[in-house]
């Protein structure tokens, strides 16, 4: 048995370093004759010098994010949405309900940059008070469909069998519900101004699509060698779904959702334009956008602006995901 | 405990072994105890009796029928011995990876039993069998595929550990892997890289590793070195020889490579279409074969040496193997024997050692599984 490398072991520090450093290519020239044709020489273009902690995929992604300038800008306008609808007087200091007829669809001037809509009101204030509805319909949308269709749809692909025929059936049906539809009949039975009936209802015509995905990424990686590997060390089925088929199955599924995202919000205001979504005094961009729809010739600053705000929106959540997806994939790196 | 006598005809072992799985396995500390205990070198530490796995062919989409049944591996039997390495040869779709995975209990087998030390390991689950699972691992093909592509090499040899958290305190474990890095030859410091950063040969190590990371006795190698270029082949053929040596481990080694298999293998086993055709010390089986089959593989192997190549007799087999759906009655082989008679087609041969041969001191003496089982000098060495 060799001698134990005690010493190239955990994380040491200046001098131990090193001298770690020293052991390391010794040890290459001495044992790795063949180690040409693959792995990089140590502190190579990786930064991977010896001496380091014990690095998990996650906390390598986060390296990676923390240095890719899509994810930075993103992230940035991300984290703004969210300030701004948790605190939206921060920016804004009128009130998006106080409307003066008087002013219906007047353009931009002092004090109020953005002008007004056909009601009057403060478009950029509405603008700004309208992060919050749309961030929380997109966001908690889109989390509730990815757990939930990443849940089912991964349970059916790991099981199979009869487990699979239940489960896919079961998303087959939701599949078939008509969004628009389906949204006139449910919700119009609705009574409560809140964004949350809104939000189930996309979550329970919105999950089957991750579910699908989900199920086929599930049934992809669960054939590869490494979850037999896993199997044959007598691992859990929790084991080895959260460890080995989870990480290798979660990128379609996020990519899918974060595109799906945008049209969750997009999807929200078709239905407060069809009058079963959600109702005014809520303030949202998809009640102004289908409001301003009709004066796009006339007024176009009252479509412009709440729609522009979307589409910053929605973008950034796309590469957000975009670069997520990125950072977990060892092979780009 | 007794263990069972080293015997070699297969038939006296059975009823042996199933006294002493009878008295034991009651509960999962028993089995744990009969794991425990030592097997000397040359006892039988895998006994495999009879082994059957059938995937059902079905028809219907509502309501499923079984029309049939794929059979890739149809009533087999072998000992490994404490230390030594039987290699498993044969050509795609007999069968050879299919074996691999019902002793690894991968895959549930249909009948028979694997017996190690004794105890049935078919038969075990839940605590018992993750036991097992310490001392029976296993090197796969696809050095690619086998190693999960988000794992860092110090995750994926450390796996073992977490998942046997007995076998290394935490603080330990960083050190064992590389400790086992360097026992495979490969750089220690490599621990925070990604299976992706290796060439196959060095990543077939890191299988390797995580194959010993449990401290087994057993180690299935289902094809190791078949996807690796010929010269990192003898590299990995080479450390395995080495560690098997170190660690005192017991090899199946399944490969398609005869060469290769002579190499490494103590005993070969010869598998055609889901049945062992013949099996002996790989002197008996690469010198002395006596089934056709085995004849008919080795007249294949190249011989390098060009005036040794005008004399040898090439055997060319024709038509394909059958399907293992619709295997042929009797002798499986007889479909593509030059010496099939009518005998072949409803009498099925056993695997023993051929009546004419017994009693022999001869290295034709070992067990074929063939009516006519004689001796033909195929590789032209005489």
């Amino acid at each position: 048995m060799p001698e134990p490398y005690d010493d190239g072991a955990i994380a040491g520090t200046g001098a131990g370093g090193a001298m770690d450093l020293a052991t390391s290519e010794a040890t290459t020239l001495e044992q790795q004759p063949s180690a040409a044709s693959g792995g990089r020489a140590p502190g190579g273009p990786l930064g991977t010098g010896p001496s380091e902690k014990p690095r998990s995929l996650w906390s390598d992604a986060w390296r990676d994010l923390r240095r890719n300038p899509v994810f930075i800008i993103s992230g940035l306008v991300i984290l703004f949405l969210v300030v701004i609808s948790l605190w939206p007087s921060l920016i804004a200091d009128g009130n998006p309900l106080q409307c003066d007829l008087a002013k219906a669809q007047e353009g931009s001037q002092p004090g109020h940059p953005f002008g007004y809509n056909g009601q009057g009101c403060d478009v950029y204030t509405r603008t700004v008070y309208g992060a919050r509805t749309s961030v929380t319909v997109g966001v908690c949308t889109t989390v509730g469909v990815a757990l939930f269709g990443s849940f089912v749809g991964g349970l059916a692909g790991f099981f199979g069998g009869g487990w699979d025929a239940l489960l896919s059936r079961v998303t087959d049906i939701f599949f078939g519900i008509p969004v628009v539809l389906g949204g006139l009949v449910f919700l119009s039975v609705v009574t409560s101004a809140t964004v949350w009936p809104v939000i189930g209802f996309m979550i329970l015509l919105g999950w089957p699509q991750i579910a699908r995905i989900a199920r086929g990424s599930v049934i992809t990686a669960k054939q590869n060698d490494y979850v037999q590997a896993a199997r044959a060390l007598g691992a859990s089925n929790s084991r080895m779904l959260l460890r080995h088929i989870a990480p290798n199955a979660v990128a379609p599924v996020i990519v899918v959702a974060t595109i799906a995202l945008g049209t969750y919000i997009a999807l929200e205001a078709t239905l407060s334009y069809l009058g079963v979504g959600l109702k005014p005094p809520t303030v949202s961009w998809g009640i102004d956008i289908s409001a301003a729809s009709q004066y796009i010739r006339n007024a176009p600053h009252m479509l412009l602006w709440p729609a522009g705000a979307l589409a910053i929106t929605v973008l950034a959540f796309i590469m957000l995901g975009d670069a997520v997806r990125d950072a977990l994939d060892p092979k780009l790196r | 405990m007794a263990e069972p006598k080293k015997s070699d005809e297969t038939v006296d072992a059975t009823p042996n072994v199933t006294e002493i799985v009878q008295q034991d396995a009651s509960t999962t500390s028993e089995v744990e105890a009969i794991l425990d205990t030592r097997v000397d070198r040359g006892e039988p530490i895998l006994q495999v009796r009879n082994l059957v796995k059938h995937f059902p062919l079905t028809s219907g989409i509502l309501v499923k029928k079984q029309v049939g049944a794929v059979k890739a591996v149809d009533g087999i039997s072998f000992d490994l011995y404490q230390g030594e390495t039987l290699g498993i040869v044969g050509e795609s779709g007999c069968g050879k990876s299919t074996v691999a995975k019902l002793l690894m209990t991968l895959e549930k087998a249909t009948a028979g039993e694997v017996f190690y030390k004794g105890q049935d390991i078919t038969k075990l689950s839940g605590r018992a069998l993750k036991a097992v699972r310490r001392n029976i691992q296993m090197v796969f093909q696809d050095p690619y595929t086998s190693l999960n592509p988000r794992m860092t090499v110090g995750d994926i040899i450390g796996e073992p550990f977490d998942i046997h958290p007995e076998v290394a305190p935490k603080g330990d474990r960083r050190r064992k892997v590389q400790e086992l890095l360097d026992v495979v030859g490969l750089n220690p410091e490599y621990i925070n890289r990604y299976p992706h950063q290796f060439s196959g040969g060095q990543r077939q190590r890191i299988g390797i590793a995580r194959g010993l990371a449990l401290n087994p006795e057993i180690i299935i190698c289902d094809e190791p070195v078949s996807a690796l270029d010929v010269s990192v082949q003898a590299q990995v053929i080479n450390l395995m020889d080495k560690l098997q040596g170190e660690f005192n481990l017991s090899y199946i080694f399944i490969a398609h490579d005869l060469s290769i298999v002579r190499h490494i293998s103590d005993r070969v086993g010869v598998m055609y279409l889901g049945k062992m055709a013949e099996i002996g010390t790989d002197e008996q089986i690469y010198e002395h074969p006596t089934h056709p089959y085995t004849q008919a593989l080795l007249s294949a192997v190249p011989v390098p040496d060009p005036e040794a190549r005008e004399h040898r007799e090439r055997i060319i087999l024709s038509g394909d193997i059958p399907s293992p759906a619709n295997p042929p009655s009797g002798c499986r082989f007889r479909t593509r024997c030059w010496k099939v008679q009518d005998r072949c087609s409803t009498e099925v041969p056993l695997l023993a050692i051929p009546e004419r041969f017994q009693g022999l001191d001869s290295p034709v003496a070992h067990e074929s599984a063939c009516h006519f089982a004689e001796e033909k000098d195929v590789v032209g060495a005489a």
